[in-house]
Formats: structure tokens, C-alpha cells, sequence
């Protein structure tokens, strides 16, 4: 077995769930804004709560990405291409939440706000989607050719596992959204994040579940079903815990969840990284599609030193905004009015 | 009509790069002077810079979300639109785009989101740190991206295996001379954008104050500020704030453009070694001479070269450019050409990698309508630019500026002259590097050249690809509407749009939370 590879495995994989745990709860949040959120306040707080940190979050994914590309050229090429229109439709999800995000309380009229409500909302529902997709045919297999180019047109990606990857990632973010809410805001939006994930894990969770499973049936180990099975307990943890109003804990154990989960996912999928449904021998593995090992070296080095750099300064941020956001601390909405003379003034004005 | 998968891709990067790089070199150029303003704020203790800090670090966070939500879309398309290159480059190419992400767009993405939430929470010498580390990632990232561009343009530090390029030296990647320049010369540009920027709206702020009889000028011309009570923000700190933007904007555009000619200068020799013919189609310069083109007319596109007409040619200045005499012959498009066809081939090869085009006949001079007017372009709108700069410093010698609205719009319009410089500078660059993506190194690696005709992804239809270029045209489009409008409300309104106590004095703070606990600002 290759050894650097196998490291650039593992840290994609790392960086993969990291994005999924981060990012989970904000994209969550995103649609929380669209599909719980009763009164402008409310989202408010909502957006408040993952304004510091969201931005952040979302560069797990750009590094995820870029390390793919860097560290594993095949299956970035082969994984994007074939996928080009989910692809499209990701990132036309992240662009809009992204600036709805920064520009939603800008605007002064009603129609704005609620514009740029359905931009993040959607947006982060699109998004969370595609990515579970994208993750879910990375690890059960695209119809690809000897060259990793994708066989059978635009939708030949499409199957029971895209949308089962999607559910998993969009019903996810949904109840970690709900206890980061309940952990991270104070008032009814807190209250209210606890009731949904009392009332919505135990379905909300189920399509994340079924993609371990199928992934453990499929070529499980040993090692994988234990893991898969630390995954259970801690999705049960995690209901407990909400249920019996501890909020760190159930926050960490739908986190634990996912973590556990998708390194039974990883595990068992390797040292395979991008099956190809037409022939196994057309399968993109940790050695037959990584950079050279000088490459990988060079990477190695500054992985070590940026990885946990970037832990201690995130982990910094959320120490620094610790504090949980309420309706009674936020400041009340500013219209911008332009900085000149009214009309009626201004006749008056010249004269003088 | 057989829709060219490759052409449609190819349109696809230009439009979404070009765009991208508004909103780039926007960032770089007001990010440095944003924090410089703050560091004046809490060294001075003056209420003015803190204004100044709000109101423009306000026009910068609208623009910067919109410069990071539409880079997401240039890492996921080498992946997307250019499978083969990414498989053909990644073991070099791939690596300094992860490095950015993790060295870079952590760091950005994290201490912004600190500086933004920070105000009142972090302490004040901590706060401005936050902000100076985001701007230094964005620099780091910006050196990052042009390192991996520069390998496209001048790859070194591989060896060929199998065909492949494989990295033998990380350091001949990072410290390649084309970055170095091409950085340098990248860092300027920025920097005029967002001098440019400054100046425009400070300007109209100023203009508007005249307009409104706050500010009259006395008999020597000198201006006496004044004050209007009824209008958030035009209190007795207003006008000092614009001007002292308005010098701030002019002095950085002046130097900057400075520092963009002397570092296209080492830029342009270096390419008249690395990719002759580029800088050739640059000139229009078709035989071997020292002569440059002030204007050639003609039938540019032709491949022949022999319809192109030198109208104004100034001897010497060429040669100048390219050599740093004015005697050293350069050579010309139809010396060149045939060193290429020997060097390169005549036609693409019989491989399946270039689709309907393997066997064409290979056309090795970039169109020339394009890179000759990019080139000009360039260098005139950055001169434009600098000029107008140079003048808006006289023109308000005196505190303020002219009545006249026609020079108003000037300024204003004059913000988009770095953009244009930037845009036709990039379009120049990449476009003159056709055909190849990967140029060949004429003192690097033999053999290692990539043909764009063979880097798109042989299994995305046209129709896919149409239809991104379609929806992410429109998308674009849209964003620039909503971020334009936003930067005109926020402009208009002044001061006290980034300033909301200076609108509304009087709110009621007896909610019974300490000052600090409330978000100093919030979605």
C-alpha cells in the first residue's frame, strides 16, 4: 500500500466531514431561515448565530476541493466532470447564499429581505443536496470509462444513491442546524431549534443512515461496522441529550454522528475513491489516481503545520463569539438614506 | 450548427474569470487602505478616521462577498470544463490552488468574519490585526493563483514522465520569474482599482456637498466648509473626511500605476523571451525590427501577417521594450511562425484527445485583434487613469472640488478605467498565450506544452456547457446588478450609512444589556 496517498485519503476525508460537521449547521441554518423562522427577529438571531463563523466554514470546502485536485488530479477531474450539472447547480446554491447572506439586511424594502430569505434558503438547500449527492456517487460509483470520462450523457450520474446522498446531507444540516440554534441563540429560537430536532431526527437522520449501511453491506469491515455502529450510539446520544435540554451534548452527538458516519463511509470505501459502474477496472483508486510523491510530500510538510493552525484559529473564533445571540441584542434594522438635500429644500437653498 | 464544446468552455472561463477579477483586484486595492485607516484611528483617536473606516469598509465587505462566492466557481471549473488539463497539470497545478485554500482563504475568510463581528468584542489592537491578517490572505492568495497561472505561461520546476509533467522543485514553482512579475505587477493594478475607487466616490461626496451649498468656496477659490444639521453625517468632520479620501485615493493610484509600469515593464522583457510570439501578435509586429506600433490597421485575424498596415511606428521604442536598447532587432510574426511549426508541429496529432480537431492544421498566432488593442488598452486606461489622477490632486488643491457635474461624472466614470486596464490585461495574457493553456518554456523542459484544443473534458456535452455559460452569464449578471445597486445606496447615503448613530441619535440603550454584549453590527 502507497503511504502518502493513503495520508491525502485520509486528510480528504478529514476535510470532507469537517466541511459536512461546519458547514452542516450553517446551511442548516440557512433553511431553517426559509422553513422555521416565524418573524424577522427570529431570523435574525438565526443569521447572527453563524454570522461570525459561517464564511469560514464554507473554506472546508474550497480546501477540500483543492487538496482533491492537488493530491488526487484523477478524481477531481473525473468526479467534477461527470458530475458538471449538479456541479453547476452547487455552485449557483453557494453563490447566492453566500451574497443573500451579506446583502439580505442592506436593502430597506420588504420585498428585498424576503428575496434574498428564499436566495439562502434555497440556496443552502441546493447546495447541501448536490454536495451529498456528489459525496454518495463517490463512494457507490459513476458510469465512467477507462479514461474517467463519464459514459451515457448529461444525467448518466443520476441514481437512488444521489438522492440518498442528498437527503442524508440536507436532513442533517437540518437537526444540527436545530441544535447549534438551541446551543448558540437564546429565547424562542432556541426553544424552538430543541423541538424540531426532538421531533425530526429520528426521520431527518434516517437517509444519512441508510448511506452508511448500504456503504457497510456493501464492503464493510470489521473495523467499519463498529464504527457504523458508534455512529447509531451517537445519534442516540444526540436525542437524549436534546430531549433532556442538554445542548452542548446533543450538538456533539449529531456531530459525533456524522463524523462516525462518514469515517465508516471512508474506511470502507478504500483505497477505492471513485468507482466506476462499467467496470471495476476502470476504478479510480488512492494510487492509480494520485500526484507523484514529491507532490504529496511537499503538501504533507505544510499540512502539518496549516491544519492545526487552522483548528487553533477557528476554534479561536468560536470562543471569541461564544456568547449566545438573542433577539434583545441585536440592533435595530438601518435604513440608508441618501446624504442629500430634500427637493423642496433645495430651491429655497440656491436663492440664498 | 455543430455546437464546439471546446469554444463554448473557453468562453465560459473568460466570463467568469474576467468577472471574478473585478471584483479581485477591488478587494486587494481597498483592503490595505481600509485597515490603514484604522491603525490612523486608534494611533490618532480622531472621529474622522473611524468614519472613514465604517463607510468604506462597508463598500468593502459588499464587494468582497461577492469576489469570494464567485471564486468558488473558478476552483470547481478546472475540474468541471477542463478534465484533461486538470489530470494533465494537477501534480503542479493542483498544488498551489490547495495551498491558497489552506494558507490563504482560512485565514481570509476567518478574520474577516472577526473583523466584521469584532467591533467592541476584541480589543482595539487585536481588531485591526484581524483585519490586517485578512488582507494579507488575500494577497497570499492572490500570489498563490498567479503562481499556478504563471506555470501555464512558463512552466518550471517538473520533469516529464510518461508524458506528464511531474514536480521535481516546489521552490522553481513558487519563485518562478513570471509570478514574481506578474504578481508584482497584479499587486499595482489592485491597487490603482482601488485608489480609483476611492477617489470617484469622494469626488461625488464632495461635489454633492457643493451642489448643496454646504460648501462654499472663498474669494481665493479656498473652500469653507460648512455644516447641514438636517442631513445625517454632513456634520463638521464631513468634508475632511472626502478630501482627506479623495488625496488618500489620488496618491495610491499615482504610485500605483508607478509601480504597474515599472513591473510591466520586466514583465514584457521577460515574455519577449518566454512566449516571443505573444508579444509579437502584441505589436502587430509582423517582420523582424526595432520599430513600435502606435497604430496598424489592417486585417489583423490574417494569418499571413502580410495585410497589416503600420500607420504611426516610432523606431526604436521596440526594441526598448523588449531588449532595454533601442538597435537590438526583435523578431517578427513571420520569423517566428516557422520556428514554431518546426518546434511544435504543423497539425495537432491523430489522437483522440483533440476530437473533430485531431490533424487540423495549428494556428500558433494568438488573435491579434485582440491581443494588440488588449495590449493598448491596458497600458492606456492605466495611463488614463493615473493622469486623471494626477489632475483631480490639482483640482482640489484648493479643498474641494469644481461645481461642475460633467467633471463629477468624470471621476465617477473614471473609477472603471483600472478595471478595464486589469480586464485587458488578463484577456491579453491569456489570450496570447493561444493555442496552447501550457506554453512551452524555450529554456525548460523539452516537450512540455499542452494544446487548449486537448485540455476540455471529452465526456461534458456542448449542451451542458451551453447551458452553464448561459445560466452563469445571467447569474453574473444579476449579482452585478444587486452589488452595483448596493454601492450606489451606500454611496448616496453617505456617512451615516455606514454610521447608523449619526441617523439616529436618540435610541433608547436602557434595555438593561452592557454596551458590549449588544452586536455592534449585525445581519
Amino acid at each position: 500500500m502507497e503511504f502518502l496517498p493513503s495520508v491525502w485519503f485520509i486528510i480528504i476525508a478529514v476535510l470532507w466531514t469537517g466541511y459536512l460537521f461546519l458547514e452542516g449547521f450553517d446551511l442548516g441554518v440557512g433553511m431553517h431561515l426559509l422553513f422555521s423562522a416565524r418573524t424577522e427577529t427570529q431570523r435574525r438571531v438565526m443569521l447572527n448565530a453563524i454570522g461570525p463563523v459561517w464564511d469560514g466554514n464554507e473554506v472546508w470546502l474550497i480546501t477540500a476541493v483543492g487538496a482533491m485536485f492537488a493530491a488526487f488530479p484523477f478524481w477531481y477531474a473525473s468526479l467534477f466532470s461527470a458530475l458538471y450539472l449538479p456541479m453547476i447547480f452547487v455552485l449557483f446554491g453557494l453563490i447566492f447564499r453566500a451574497v443573500g447572506i451579506e446583502f439580505r439586511g442592506k436593502g430597506k424594502s420588504a420585498r428585498w429581505t424576503r428575496g434574498w430569505d428564499i436566495a439562502i434558503g434555497l440556496g443552502s438547500l441546493v447546495s447541501a443536496f448536490g454536495v451529498g449527492a456528489a459525496l454518495a456517487l463517490t463512494t457507490t460509483g459513476l458510469p465512467l470509462n477507462a479514461n474517467g470520462d463519464r459514459v451515457g450523457g448529461a444525467f448518466a450520474w443520476f441514481n437512488g444513491y444521489a438522492v440518498i446522498g442528498g437527503l442524508a446531507v440536507v436532513g442533517f444540516s437540518l437537526v444540527h442546524a436545530a441544535a447549534f440554534l438551541a446551543l448558540k441563540t437564546d429565547g424562542d429560537v432556541r426553544d424552538a431549534g430543541r423541538a424540531f430536532a426532538r421531533r425530526a431526527a429520528p426521520i431527518a437522520l434516517v437517509p444519512l443512515l441508510v448511506w452508511i449501511l448500504a456503504l457497510q453491506v456493501e464492503k464493510g469491515t470489521g473495523v467499519t461496522w463498529i464504527i457504523a455502529a458508534v455512529a447509531v450510539a451517537a445519534a442516540v446520544v444526540g436525542m437524549l441529550a436534546n430531549a433532556h435540554r442538554r445542548e452542548g451534548w446533543a450538538f456533539v452527538g449529531f456531530g459525533a454522528f456524522l463524523a462516525a458516519g462518514m469515517a465508516s463511509i471512508f474506511v470502507a470505501s478504500f483505497p477505492v475513491v471513485l468507482p466506476s459502474t462499467i467496470n471495476h477496472a476502470f476504478d479510480l483508486t488512492v494510487a492509480n489516481a494520485s500526484s507523484s510523491a514529491y507532490t504529496l510530500g511537499v503538501m504533507s510538510v505544510v499540512a502539518c503545520f496549516g491544519i492545526p493552525l487552522v483548528l487553533a484559529y477557528q476554534g479561536w473564533t468560536y470562543w471569541v463569539f461564544r456568547k449566545r445571540v438573542s433577539g434583545d441584542l441585536i440592533p435595530a434594522a438601518h435604513a440608508v438614506e441618501p446624504a442629500v438635500r430634500q427637493q423642496a429644500v433645495q430651491p429655497a437653498l440656491r436663492q440664498q | 450548427m455543430q455546437l464546439d464544446p471546446l469554444l463554448i468552455a473557453r468562453w465560459q472561463f473568460g466570463i467568469t474569470t474576467v468577472y471574478h477579477f473585478w471584483m479581485v483586484p477591488l478587494t486587494i486595492g481597498l483592503g490595505p487602505v481600509v485597515a490603514g485607516m484604522q491603525m490612523r484611528w486608534h494611533r490618532t483617536g480622531d472621529v474622522r478616521w473611524y468614519r472613514m473606516v465604517k463607510f468604506w469598509g462597508k463598500l468593502y465587505l459588499i464587494n468582497v462577498i461577492v469576489a469570494i462566492a464567485t471564486g468558488l466557481v473558478q476552483e470547481f471549473q478546472f475540474g468541471m470544463a477542463w478534465s484533461e488539463y486538470a489530470k494533465f497539470v494537477g501534480d503542479v497545478f493542483g498544488a498551489p490552488l490547495a495551498l491558497e485554500s489552506l494558507l490563504a482563504f482560512f485565514i481570509e475568510s476567518t478574520f474577516l468574519g472577526l473583523w466584521i463581528f469584532g467591533w467592541n468584542k476584541l480589543p482595539k489592537a487585536i481588531h485591526v490585526a484581524c483585519l490586517w491578517i485578512a488582507v494579507a490572505g488575500s494577497i497570499v492568495s492572490a500570489y498563490f493563483i498567479i503562481v499556478a497561472n504563471s506555470w501555464m505561461q512558463h512552466p518550471v520546476g517538473v520533469v516529464l514522465v510518461k508524458g506528464h509533467p511531474v514536480m521535481n522543485d516546489v521552490w522553481a514553482v513558487l519563485t518562478n520569474n513570471t509570478a514574481v512579475t506578474a504578481f508584482t505587477h497584479t499587486m499595482f493594478g489592485s491597487f490603482g482599482v482601488g485608489g480609483a475607487f476611492l477617489l470617484g466616490i469622494s469626488w461625488y461626496q464632495l461635489w454633492q456637498r457643493r451642489r448643496d451649498g454646504i460648501d462654499t468656496v472663498d474669494v481665493t477659490g479656498r473652500v469653507v466648509p460648512g455644516v447641514a444639521p438636517g442631513i445625517p453625517g454632513r456634520d463638521g468632520s464631513d468634508h475632511s473626511i472626502w478630501i482627506t479620501s479623495l488625496r488618500i485615493g489620488a496618491v495610491v493610484a499615482i504610485v500605483a500605476f508607478a509601480g504597474v509600469a515599472i513591473s510591466g515593464d520586466a514583465q514584457g522583457k521577460l515574455m519577449f523571451q518566454q512566449q516571443p510570439l505573444k508579444m509579437a501578435a502584441a505589436e502587430a509586429a509582423c517582420h523582424t525590427g526595432t520599430s513600435f506600433s502606435v497604430l496598424s490597421i489592417g486585417a489583423l485575424g490574417s494569418t499571413t501577417c502580410s495585410d497589416v498596415v503600420p500607420v504611426i511606428e516610432i523606431p526604436g521604442v521596440l526594441s526598448f521594450l523588449a531588449k532595454g536598447n533601442f538597435t537590438t532587432p526583435v523578431e517578427g510574426v513571420d520569423q517566428l511562425l516557422p520556428q514554431y511549426e518546426a518546434k511544435y508541429g504543423t497539425n495537432l496529432p491523430d489522437n483522440p484527445i483533440y476530437g473533430s480537431r485531431a490533424g487540423e492544421k495549428i494556428n500558433y498566432l494568438p488573435m491579434m485583434e485582440v491581443t494588440y488593442w488588449g495590449f493598448r488598452m491596458m497600458i492606456g486606461f492605466g495611463g488614463i487613469a493615473a493622469f486623471a489622477a494626477a489632475v483631480a490632486l490639482w483640482l482640489t488643491r484648493k479643498g474641494t472640488v469644481p461645481r461642475s457635474k460633467g467633471i463629477m461624472l468624470l471621476a465617477v466614470g473614471g473609477i472603471l478605467a483600472p478595471f478595464a486596464a486589469n480586464s485587458a490585461g488578463w484577456i491579453f495574457t491569456e489570450m496570447g498565450r493561444q493555442p496552447f493553456v501550457v506554453a512551452p518554456n524555450p529554456t525548460g523542459v523539452d516537450g512540455l506544452y499542452m494544446f487548449t484544443a486537448a485540455a476540455v473534458s471529452p465526456g461534458v456535452s456542448a449542451g451542458e456547457m451551453l447551458f452553464s455559460v448561459i445560466a452563469l452569464t445571467l447569474v453574473y449578471a444579476v449579482l452585478m446588478v444587486f452589488e452595483i445597486r448596493l454601492l450606489v445606496r451606500y454611496v448616496r447615503g453617505g456617512i451615516a450609512s455606514a454610521v447608523p448613530e449619526l441617523a439616529e441619535p436618540d435610541q433608547p440603550d436602557d434595555d438593561g444589556h452592557p454596551k458590549s454584549d449588544v452586536l455592534a453590527f449585525a445581519y
